[in-house]
């Protein structure tokens, strides 16, 4: 799974995210991914499964590849919740 | 034996290879991979490398229009990019750069550790451009070797601590909550956004009521809206310098071809040093929250400036457009005063401006958030202006810092370096003195850090 993380010049907020990510996924157990950054000039030329974005470039970046919308970055809950429904992986086997 | 002192020297020398190392170094503590180690080193010099190309580009450009400008308007101009300076300044200063962002990140997780102000400064970018700033300045004003290196980390450890912790409560006020820190070095524009909200706004009048259309969005896509205000430049300066004097400078080419050309020439400079620094941040920050989450792990991240825009997005594109008209008025006074123009620019306007109408609109309202930018476009502008002499070499490059920090730092510790010329240890003295001063005043008076030690203590 190829996860593009995407900000406006691809430094600071999206690093920040890919390592929110990383950090999430680590901890829901998920091993088979990869995350890249990048801004939101040159995300679209990149190929990737899924892009995590925040909510003002989501709709610059609507098409074939599903768009995840971050709105706190330090959130670990909405992170881990929604990075755990896309991999349709379960937190503690409970409800979401 | 030679061939072994040759190989230090110029590990050291080149700052690509000295951060390959530094890196090199980190991911070996860390426990990494053998092939995330070899990975993660060849990345940083690699990034290294790249942004020393996109250097190339964007210098190429700015040399065209620095003479158009002259020609057309019979005024030096430059337009304050950050990526342009620290990349201008790696190409003398690299080293001297990577070594006091490395130290200077160690000094963070010090100052973090013993003082209240327990920050993690994760911007990476903005660590990286201050420490190129400060290599600069101190450079000029005559420090070389282990003192630079020292007086600039200590001064950029202190720095990463000391600014998130002067907008903290602004930015308490802005996300609702006491997680995050703000980490970003446009910090002085802030806190006056944020204080002039508080004495003449009225929080409940808030911006966020208004939406903006979504045409404008366009804007965040910073590479497009570069290159649209670079062409704009170029354009005006192409015209008012008239065919004849444009045709000169192009060695025959079209002014409109050539106003295009070089405009994305620069902009396309700018991706390159983007890719370049993104690059090294990829390997560098990871590994420095990873040592600090051991060291101080109850800090509170400091982070970059979009972090606020999705708390008032309406407030960001009000900053960004106050903020720029607080520039172009700057730029009218300074070019009939006759100083150096200072061409608004882009970047920094967006993202300090924005960044200043959301911490005003956060204190103060629609007034707070209108003030602040107004009052912060005008700051960056001069504040870039003054910034100039005390670069040195480097302050004809015809770009420069566009954020607050950078430049009252820079004017700071160049003005202090003027006054004392010739006395390195006289100039560090003062400087860390200064420092010091602060660390210690601030730790005293800290209000923010005594609540929060009796909350974990209640």
């Amino acid at each position: 799974m190829k996860i593009l993380a995407v900000c406006g010049m691809g430094l600071g907020s999206s690093l920040l995210l890919r390592m929110q990510i990383e950090a999430a996924l680590k901890e829901l157990g998920v091993t088979d991914f990869s995350v890249e950054v990048a801004d939101i000039s040159t995300a679209k030329a990149i190929d990737a499964d899924l892009i995590v974005t925040s909510p003002q470039f989501a709709p610059m970046l609507t098409g074939k590849v599903p768009v995840i919308t971050i709105i706190n970055y330090v959130n670990k809950q909405e992170m881990r919740q929604k990075m755990g429904a896309a991999f349709g992986v379960l937190e503690g086997g409970g409800s979401v | 034996m030679s061939f072994l002192i040759s190989f230090v020297t110029d590990v050291l020398a080149v700052p690509a290879v000295l951060l390959g190392l530094a890196a090199f170094v980190g991911l070996i503590a860390a426990k990494k991979s053998t092939s995330e180690v070899i990975s993660g080193t060849l990345k940083s010099v690699l990034g290294f490398v790249i942004l020393g190309a996109g250097a190339g580009v964007l210098v190429g450009a700015l040399n065209n229009m620095g003479p158009l400008l002259e020609a057309g308007f019979g005024v030096k101009g430059v337009v304050p990019n950050n990526e342009a300076i620290t990349a201008i300044a790696q190409k003398t200063l690299g080293s001297q750069t990577a070594l006091i962002m490395i130290f200077g990140f160690l000094a963070n997780i010090l100052f973090a550790r013993i003082t209240p102000f327990k920050y993690i400064f994760l911007t990476g970018h903005h660590t990286f451009y201050m420490a190129a700033l400060l290599s600069a300045t101190l450079g000029t004003a005559g420090l070389e070797g282990w003192i630079l290196i020292a007086t600039g980390s200590l001064i950029l450890g202190g720095l990463m601590v000391l600014m998130p912790a002067l907008v903290s409560p602004y930015m308490d006020q802005v996300t609702g909550s006491s997680d995050i820190a703000l980490g970003h070095f446009g910090t002085l524009g802030y806190w006056l956004s944020g204080t002039v909200g508080k004495l003449i706004g009225n929080k409940e009048d808030s911006l966020e009521k208004y939406q903006f259309p979504k045409s404008l969005s366009f804007f965040r896509d910073s590479l497009l809206s570069t290159s649209i205000v670079m062409l704009l430049i170029f354009l005006i300066c192409a015209i008012a310098a008239g065919n004849e004097a444009t045709l000169k400078l192009s060695g025959g080419q079209n002014m409109i071809v050539f106003s295009l050309l070089q405009a994305l020439t620069f902009a396309g400079g700018v991706a390159v040093v983007l890719y370049g620094v993104r690059m090294i941040l990829g390997e560098i920050v990871p590994a420095f929250k990873g040592i600090s989450d051991k060291i101080v792990p109850n800090a509170k991240p400091a982070l970059d400036c979009p972090i606020t825009f999705p708390y008032a997005p309406t407030s960001v594109l009000v900053g960004f457009i106050v903020s720029f008209l607080g520039g172009v008025i700057s730029m009218l006074i300074m070019g009939l005063v006759g100083l150096t123009v200072i061409v608004p620019g882009l970047i920094p306007h967006f993202f300090v401006g924005g960044t200043a109408g959301v911490i005003g609109n956060a204190t103060g309202g629609k007034r707070g958030a209108i003030a602040g930018s107004f009052l912060n476009g005008i700051l960056i502008s001069f504040g870039a202006a003054f910034l100039l002499p005390t670069l040195g070499a480097l302050g004809f490059q015809n770009t420069t810092y566009g954020d607050a920090d950078f430049q009252v730092v820079g004017i700071i510790a160049g003005g202090v370096g003027n006054a004392m010329k010739g006395s390195a240890f006289g100039i560090a003295g003062v400087l860390l003195g200064l420092l010091a001063a602060v660390l210690i005043v601030g730790s005293l008076t800290n209000k923010s850090g005594k609540a929060g030690a009796a909350k974990k203590a209640a």
